[in-house]
């Protein structure tokens, strides 16, 4: 089973591009569970046709510590399993102490477990990494490649910047190493050859480049992935190439973040470059 | 093979100083160089001392975390106000009762919460979702069971983490309530360099939510408070007999046998005596500033320091009657002490003792024993700051770090109606013209001898080491040091706890002290133990860095 986390800046559409290429991979035929990690519980919805989804916190809270697998997850689209971490209202508790719960709470109960049969369990996590809660996908044993989304907007490179300083950390002392870079474009100039250059410099590869597509949120207003909401549309096959190669994947490294000025540099070069 | 009674060879405080740092990895024997130092008489000034400053990592100190000295030291011997431990089970649970503070709840109306435990008990899910519902729910049920005057919150660390906001469920609850005072403390464990920040965090709360609330005047004359007395092992009992039988009125105990009533009178006593300077001195401050009322330091450890408290306090209200009757008293009282004194002294003249406790009582406690005739070559706090040790003249150039600065300074200032100067300022001059130090401490340093070693914030290494090289015949700390010290075959008393003896204060106090440590240095029991490996070793080792 591989374990795959997706992390980037808040907004940069880690979820959307997470689901949307859990669905082409589940059309490959993969088994696939898919673990929220953002108090919000908005990580599966496309998956499941909604939010209704009970997080483990919530059942964790109500129930006790009496709890089945089959009460905190859900079968989603192409036989996909569907976790919510779940956690606390904005501004109260410990969001972090959450995710941490609910993973060791997934693994005791034996999500993991080979007789699940599973191919890939992906981690979407919230935003930055904020504690050590958010880091926790990353830690011993968990998820063990990453990906960041990311665009060519500045505070988006920062933040995948950031990110790889968070698993450089964790790489020297575990398993997990950065996949690559998905730049989900948001129409800057000379995007894609900007985050190729990031990438190289981080010693990672951009493994994708989703263009912009209106698709995308049309699907996401009908509470599906673009896959099953309109099988045949050019972004449905962005979504499967991505998945594609993700799948076919062999480009494993320890990232090496940048220092601020290389990548005010990097952001200098491009920018003039277009202008 | 340690013993007490080994020849003595007092050796180079320099030499021993030397030694002990010699096992530390050159940052850390920097560090601790500053804070241990050998005494030494100069001309003008008190040699100068590091302290109130963190403990290295990795050394196993002596001090405690800041919700101890919030919860356990200030607030806990108050009798009925109600104390929540807001945290995990265990916080609550350890400091439940384990301070020997003693209150006498004999009265018909007397409400006593001492004994009780009181816990939020929070588990992952108040952590995860946050602890405010469950405090809420827990306030409302000590209510609904006790109906207490006060509830006092203590905020444990995990509550700093997740941003409970105690003070506003507190407020919210005090109005809810209406017949009942909630106040929280924000005095989670990592706070500070060691529980002397929770004394602050205390002080500044108590002023804040209790004193002042009752402006009924009390009977009685010559009005005191006694700040920075604890009532461990009865000692409260002892000074407050004292005091009665002189005709001085005790307001408010800071906060030995104390309850919330004393606190909320506090502001109408004339004077404040100050007994443990470290841990109340804020609360003597603002009393002065916000009310009028001028303090001094006392000492009722030790019998003449005893006597010399009272004459002090006897001066302060000028009156003959008042002089003349602490003069009876102590006349009175002397004899029982020094017919003890003169039985137990051949036996313990010339003996040694090493003191590492508190912020005061390592200095206070020398007193006893120059009363038996015994000397202290070792002493040091575990959480005081210099002016504690070199006197209040350093305060005003005391660095202020970032480990203070996390701690909330309170200003006061003049109460609009009830600030009245206890006496015009010629008063105080002349008092002071006439020997009575006001607002002063000159600290442990300028009490102790030549050559003596002062170490602040001794660790488990350092004791044994010193006790290895200096020998001393008595060794004064708390329960985390009793074994380790009787282990190297040296008798140990405790001064936080007194084992289960006590009081040492005042008059009585004394004797029974006396009779302690005569029992303890005498006794060989200590000495004559081996363990079995110290007898037959089995294996034998070095460190790798050895």
């Amino acid at each position: 089973m591989r374990k795959i986390a997706i992390y980037g800046k808040g907004g940069i559409g880690k979820s959307t591009t997470t689901q949307n290429t859990v669905a082409g991979l589940a059309e490959m035929g993969k088994k696939i569970m898919v673990v929220g990690c953002d108090p919000k519980a908005d990580s599966t919805r496309l998956l499941l046709g909604g939010l209704a989804q009970k997080s483990v916190l919530d059942t964790l809270r109500e129930e006790g510590e009496d709890i089945e697998l089959e009460n905190i997850r859900r079968g989603g689209y192409g036989g996909t399993w569907c976790v919510e971490s779940g956690g606390p209202e904005p501004g109260v508790g410990c969001a972090g102490r959450g995710i941490i719960t609910s993973i060791n709470m997934l693994e005791s109960l034996g999500a993991y477990e080979e007789c699940e049969g599973l191919d890939y369990a992906f981690y979407d996590v919230l935003g930055d990494v904020v504690c050590g809660g958010f880091a926790m996908p990353i830690r011993d044993g968990k998820a063990e490649e990453i990906y960041i989304v990311c665009s060519g907007e500045m505070m988006a490179m920062y933040a995948a910047n950031n990110i790889c300083k968070g698993i450089r950390k964790y790489a020297e002392s575990g398993k997990v190493r950065l996949g690559g870079l998905i730049c989900n474009s948001r129409n800057v100039d000379n995007e894609a050859e900007m985050i190729k250059a990031l990438a190289e410099k981080i010693g990672t590869q951009m493994i994708y480049f989703v263009p912009r597509d209106n698709d995308v949120q049309r699907a996401e207003i009908n509470r599906k992935t673009v896959i099953e909401w309109n099988s045949d549309a050019p972004q449905a096959h962005h979504y499967r190439a991505l998945a594609k190669a993700i799948d076919e994947n062999k480009e494993f490294v320890i990232p090496n973040p940048l220092q601020i000025e290389e990548l005010e540099q990097l952001l200098l070069d491009f920018g003039l470059l277009a202008a | 093979m340690i013993s007490a009674h080994d020849n003595k060879a007092p050796a180079d405080p320099a030499v021993i100083k030397e030694q002990i740092l010699g096992k530390y990895p050159p940052k850390v024997a920097r560090k601790r160089a500053k804070q241990i130092l050998i005494n030494e008489a100069l001309e003008n000034e008190t040699p100068e001392i590091t302290a109130n400053v963190r403990t290295i990592p990795g050394i196993i100190t002596m001090r405690g975390c800041t919700y101890a000295g919030c919860k356990g030291v200030i607030m806990g011997p108050t009798r009925d106000i109600v104390n929540i431990t807001h945290g995990p089970i265990g916080c609550g649970f350890y400091s439940w009762l384990t301070r020997r503070n003693q209150t006498d709840a004999t009265a018909p109306d007397a409400e006593n919460y001492m004994t009780y435990c009181f816990s939020t008990d929070m588990q992952d899910k108040d952590i995860i979702f946050g602890g405010e519902k469950k405090l809420e729910a827990a306030i409302q049920e000590a209510y609904d069971i006790f109906h207490p005057k006060g509830i006092a919150i203590f905020a444990t660390c995990p509550v700093g983490l997740i941003g409970d906001d105690i003070h506003a469920v507190a407020t919210k609850m005090r109005n809810k309530l209406g017949d009942c005072n909630v106040f929280a403390f924000s005095c989670e464990g990592y706070k500070g360099v060691s529980q002397s920040a929770g004394h602050h965090i205390a002080n500044n709360q108590v002023f804040r939510h209790l004193v002042g609330l009752n402006d009924e005047v009390k009977p009685g004359e010559y009005k005191i408070n006694l700040l920075g007395e604890y009532n461990i092992g009865g000692d409260g009992f002892e000074i407050d007999r004292i005091l009665k039988k002189c005709g001085i009125t005790n307001i408010a105990t800071f906060s030995g046998n104390s309850n919330y009533d004393q606190f909320a009178s506090a502001h109408t006593a004339d004077l404040n005596a100050v007994m443990c300077h470290r841990s109340i001195n804020y609360v003597a401050d603002m009393l002065e500033v916000k009310y009028g009322i001028p303090w001094v330091k006392i000492n009722f450890i030790g019998a003449e320091a005893t006597a010399k408290s009272l004459r002090k306090v006897a001066k302060y209200f000028v009156d003959p009657v008042l002089t003349e009757r602490v003069e009876a008293v102590v006349a009175e009282e002397m004899p029982a002490v020094a017919e003890v004194a003169k039985d137990v002294r051949p036996r313990t003249e010339g003996k040694t003792a090493m003191l590492f406790v508190g912020g005061s009582r390592a200095h206070h406690y020398q007193e006893l024993f120059k009363e038996l005739g015994m000397k202290t070559i070792s002493a040091g706090y575990e959480f005081a700051h210099r002016d504690d040790y070199e006197g209040r003249h350093v305060l005003p150039g005391l660095k202020v770090d970032a480990d203070s600065r996390n701690i909330e300074e309170i200003q006061v200032s003049a109460d609009e109606t009830r600030y009245n100067p206890r006496k015009s300022e010629a008063d105080m001059e002349a008092l002071q013209a006439s020997g009575l130090d006001f607002k002063q401490y000159e600290g442990m340093i300028p009490d102790m001898e030549n050559n003596t070693v002062v170490i602040d914030d001794l660790n488990q290494y350092e004791a044994e080491k010193m006790v290895e090289l200096m020998k001393p015949d008595i060794f004064c700390a708390g329960i985390k040091e009793k074994f380790s010290i009787q282990k190297l075959g040296i008798p140990m008393k405790q001064l936080h706890s007194y084992d289960s003896g006590g009081p040492y204060a005042g008059f009585r106090g004394a004797v029974n002290f006396y009779n302690e440590i005569d029992r303890l240095v005498n006794s060989k029991v200590w000495g004559y133990l081996k363990a079995p490996w110290q007898e037959n070793p089995e294996l034998s080792a070095t460190y790798v860095w050895e």
